[in-house]
């Protein structure tokens, strides 16, 4: 597809760049470690619960060796010693650590080889019921017809009963994709919370529990509405890695997974979650899970008209990372969004050569793509307008994640009959446009392809910047969206630590080998 | 005088309304809501649309006459007194009765992840052709960003020597904002700085009247923008530096 007559050199120049941009920081990421990626190895090795005060286990044990051990060899090797040394399996081990009766650190330590064979038992089981639960989707998934536009939509009551009722009701009207926001500010919590929840400020805690009731009534639902149902939530954050393998283990389908988003709009540190976000991603590529990506974020600061270059630029990048994490393209939501004012003259065809771009740019990605949020007033009436305009470019370009834009964006979360109506909006549109697309073409040299053109340029020059400064530094210059974020700023930069030559980390070994074997998981 | 909604005639009293209830749209779902309707003061309201908009809920759209007129005379309200003047105004001012750099420091509190109001008041660029703050002459402005804590914003305020603090609250969910609210005019107090600061709140659901009650000095709701926000703040500064 090259409606745009984009020049395909300029495109592959912005790609080769955007892919050394990735791999100076990759170099930086191998040579980490974090305690959300510890946490997340005691996880997929079956470690779950909390204490008495609501503290989860795996906390306690990576805090223990982080002040009693070296985190820098990794907790894999921690555990495999104790177990050795006290001959313990790995759950009585734990229960006798929580009781106070054995410690995790002071035995002699083993080598890799050991840590390995000693652990295989307990990540076996964990890694073989993800590989089951992507079975289950691509099965589920063939059972029922494929869209190529796919309608999201948002519950977040804050208690997951009721998201449930809001989240089926959604299905039933016509919704292929349901999000849970998060909490406000779970994103800042360095740990994740335990069990069903019932109450969250402008949306529901991602806990394991919640996400496995969720998954049950989509599935349910599914089998009525005859069409898979897909789940969202949201990992970016300071326990990217674990709420990635917690979707893994309950098939969510789609994760927000940005780390570009967390450092600009979260404020947390750059080295941090960065060094996280490499090993999320690789449990979504391993788990099939589609990650989306933050840069229609960018638009809700910086001007979309004048901006518009930074949200390629940093799909490039994003792309390239997803790459190093063994991401299949089929797996890259990345993210961009209709910001524009809509009162500027010839805004919905600004907004249409920035789809349409984005769209041939990467044509097979899933993008994610964004409602009006920046430009919405309040005049519930007109953003009924701006999304119908919203919806027209999506079916006209073939964006694959449709994320709908309600009438009551910032007055509240929405009614179920706001996102009724934004449905209703959205099927309206898709049936009235079914065959729009094959039917166009653009004006040679015209206002669309011109623009498009620009884009792309002005984003091919800002790569090689990005990459003559390095992308630590452009991140303290605010290239991204307007914001400024310092090396040593931000949260989470006491969670990061140096490895130690002889660090282990079974689960990403594991998964690094099977993805660089088996190609059909990738 | 007395008014009454108008709807294609003077004083015709006409409102639309729509609503959700948990029941399905037939005769007895579009009872419950004429019942509704009429409680709500409207006088023979029509269901116009009834839609099931899932299992066991229903969409109403309901248009009718409200019985009541308002007396106009009877009105209070509390609203921002001081004119507005343009950036350039705003800056001969600071100039000519100030003499310094003016520090605003603006955040939005507590949970919200929501910069959108204060970055339309703050940010160079502005909304809608108005430019923000940063832009102005003498006017040293500081956006700290969302998710910023009452504790960390005080101690950014102190710390900046901030003249004017603006609080953003955008989307609220069981009224967070009025309590995040509260909570920052108690950390002010408790600090000793209520006094020496400026302190506006500013968001879709914010009134002057609110702000007031709350404790702030002033409030600024949707459809605002940085020239208003600074008029106040500055003829303020100017009218409290008379008085010392």
């Amino acid at each position: 597809m090259n409606k745009l007559n984009l020049d395909p050199k300029r495109i592959e120049n912005c790609r080769q760049t955007a892919n050394k941009i990735a791999k100076n920081i990759h170099d930086f990421i191998h040579q980490h470690t974090t305690v959300t990626i510890e946490r997340t190895v005691c996880r997929l090795l079956g470690i779950d619960g909390v204490d008495k005060f609501d503290v989860p286990i795996v906390n306690l044990i990576v805090d223990d060796i982080k002040t009693n051990g070296d985190l820098g060899l990794g907790v894999s090797t921690y555990l495999s010693s104790a177990i050795k040394a006290t001959g313990l399996g790995l759950p009585k081990l734990i229960e006798n650590y929580l009781e106070g009766k054995v410690n995790l650190t002071g035995y002699p330590l083993l080598s890799k080889n050991d840590t390995i064979s000693i652990l295989y038992p307990y990540y076996n089981k964990k890694l073989t019921k993800i590989k089951n639960n992507r079975n289950i989707r691509t099965k589920l998934k063939g059972e029922y017809p494929n869209k190529e536009t796919q309608i999201y939509v948002i519950v977040a009551t804050g208690n997951i009963y009721e998201d449930v009722v809001q989240a089926k009701a959604a299905a039933k009207a016509g919704a292929d994709i349901i999000a849970v926001i998060r909490s406000t500010g779970q994103s800042l919590l360095d740990y994740v919370p335990f069990g069903i929840t019932t109450e969250g400020f402008g949306g529901t805690y991602a806990t394991q529990a919640n996400f496995k009731l969720m998954r049950e009534a989509l599935d349910e639902v599914a089998k009525t509405e005859n069409r898979y149902i897909s789940l969202v939530n949201y990992a970016s954050g300071l326990c990217m890695p674990e709420i990635a393998a917690m979707a893994a283990l309950e098939r969510l389908d789609i994760l927000l997974n940005d780390s570009l988003y967390g450092i600009i709009f979260r404020d947390i540190n750059m080295q941090r979650t960065f060094i996280d976000q490499y090993f999320s991603r690789l449990i979504n590529a391993y788990a099939g899970i589609i990650i989306n990506t933050g840069e229609d974020n960018y638009l809700t600061t910086s001007d979309a008209v004048e901006e518009a270059h930074t949200v390629l630029a940093s799909q490039f990048i994003n792309e390239a990372f997803a790459k190093e994490a063994y991401l299949d393209e089929s797996l890259m939501g990345l993210g961009h969004a209709f910001e524009i004012d809509p009162l500027i003259k010839d805004s919905f065809l600004l907004e249409l050569a920035q789809a349409q771009m984005a769209r041939e740019i990467f044509p097979n990605a899933p993008l994610k793509y964004m409602p009006p949020t920046k430009h919405i007033t309040g005049n519930i009436f007109r953003a009924y307008q701006q999304n119908t305009m919203f919806n027209m470019i999506t079916n006209i370009t073939g964006q694959s994640i449709h994320l709908l834009g309600m009438m009551t964006e910032a007055i509240h979360t929405p009614f179920m009959s706001d996102r009724y109506l934004a449905i209703e909006n959205a099927k309206l549109v898709q049936n009235a446009l079914a065959s729009f697309k094959d039917e166009i073409s653009f004006k040679p040299g015209g206002l669309i392809e011109t623009r498009a053109k620009t884009v792309l340029e002005n984003a091919e020059a800002l790569l090689t910047e990005v990459h003559k400064n390095g992308l630590f530094k452009t991140l303290e210059m605010g290239v991204f969206a307007g914001v400024k974020r310092p090396y040593t700023g931000g949260k989470g930069l006491d969670g990061v630590v140096t490895k130690k030559k002889e660090y282990i980390n079974v689960i990403a070994l594991a998964m690094e080998g099977e993805l660089n074997e088996d190609q059909t998981l990738r | 005088m007395k008014i009454r909604p108008y709807g294609d005639t003077l004083s015709d009293g006409k409102v639309q309304i729509s609503f959700t209830l948990p029941l399905n749209p037939d005769a007895r779902g579009i009872a419950a809501s004429k019942t509704i309707a009429k409680a709500m003061g409207m006088v023979d309201p029509q269901v116009v649309d009834s839609e099931s908009i899932g299992d066991g809920y229903s969409l109403f759209v309901i248009y009718g006459t409200v019985p009541f007129f308002v007396d106009l005379d009877k009105i209070h309200v509390e609203e921002v007194t001081t004119p507005t003047h343009s950036r350039e105004e705003i800056e001969e001012l600071i100039e000519a009765k100030l003499g310094r750099d003016i520090v605003f420091v603006g955040a939005s509190t507590g949970t919200d992840a929501h910069t959108v109001g204060i970055d339309a008041i703050m940010n160079m660029k502005g909304f809608a052709g108005h430019y923000g703050l940063e832009r102005y002459k003498h006017i040293s402005a500081y956006n700290l960003g969302s998710q910023v804590t009452n504790e960390e914003f005080v101690k950014q305020a102190k710390l900046l020597k901030a003249d004017v603090l603006l609080v953003s609250q955008t989307v609220t969910q069981k009224d967070i904002h009025l309590k995040s609210l509260t909570e920052l005019v108690e950390l002010l107090e408790a600090e000793n700085m209520r006094d020496k600061v400026i302190l506006i709140a500013g968001g879709a659901r914010i009134t002057h009247e609110l702000a007031k009650e709350l404790g702030y000095d002033a409030g600024f709701g949707p459809g605002k923008f940085a020239e208003d926000v600074a008029s106040f703040a500055i003829l303020e500064l100017i009218e409290r530096e008379k008085g010392v």
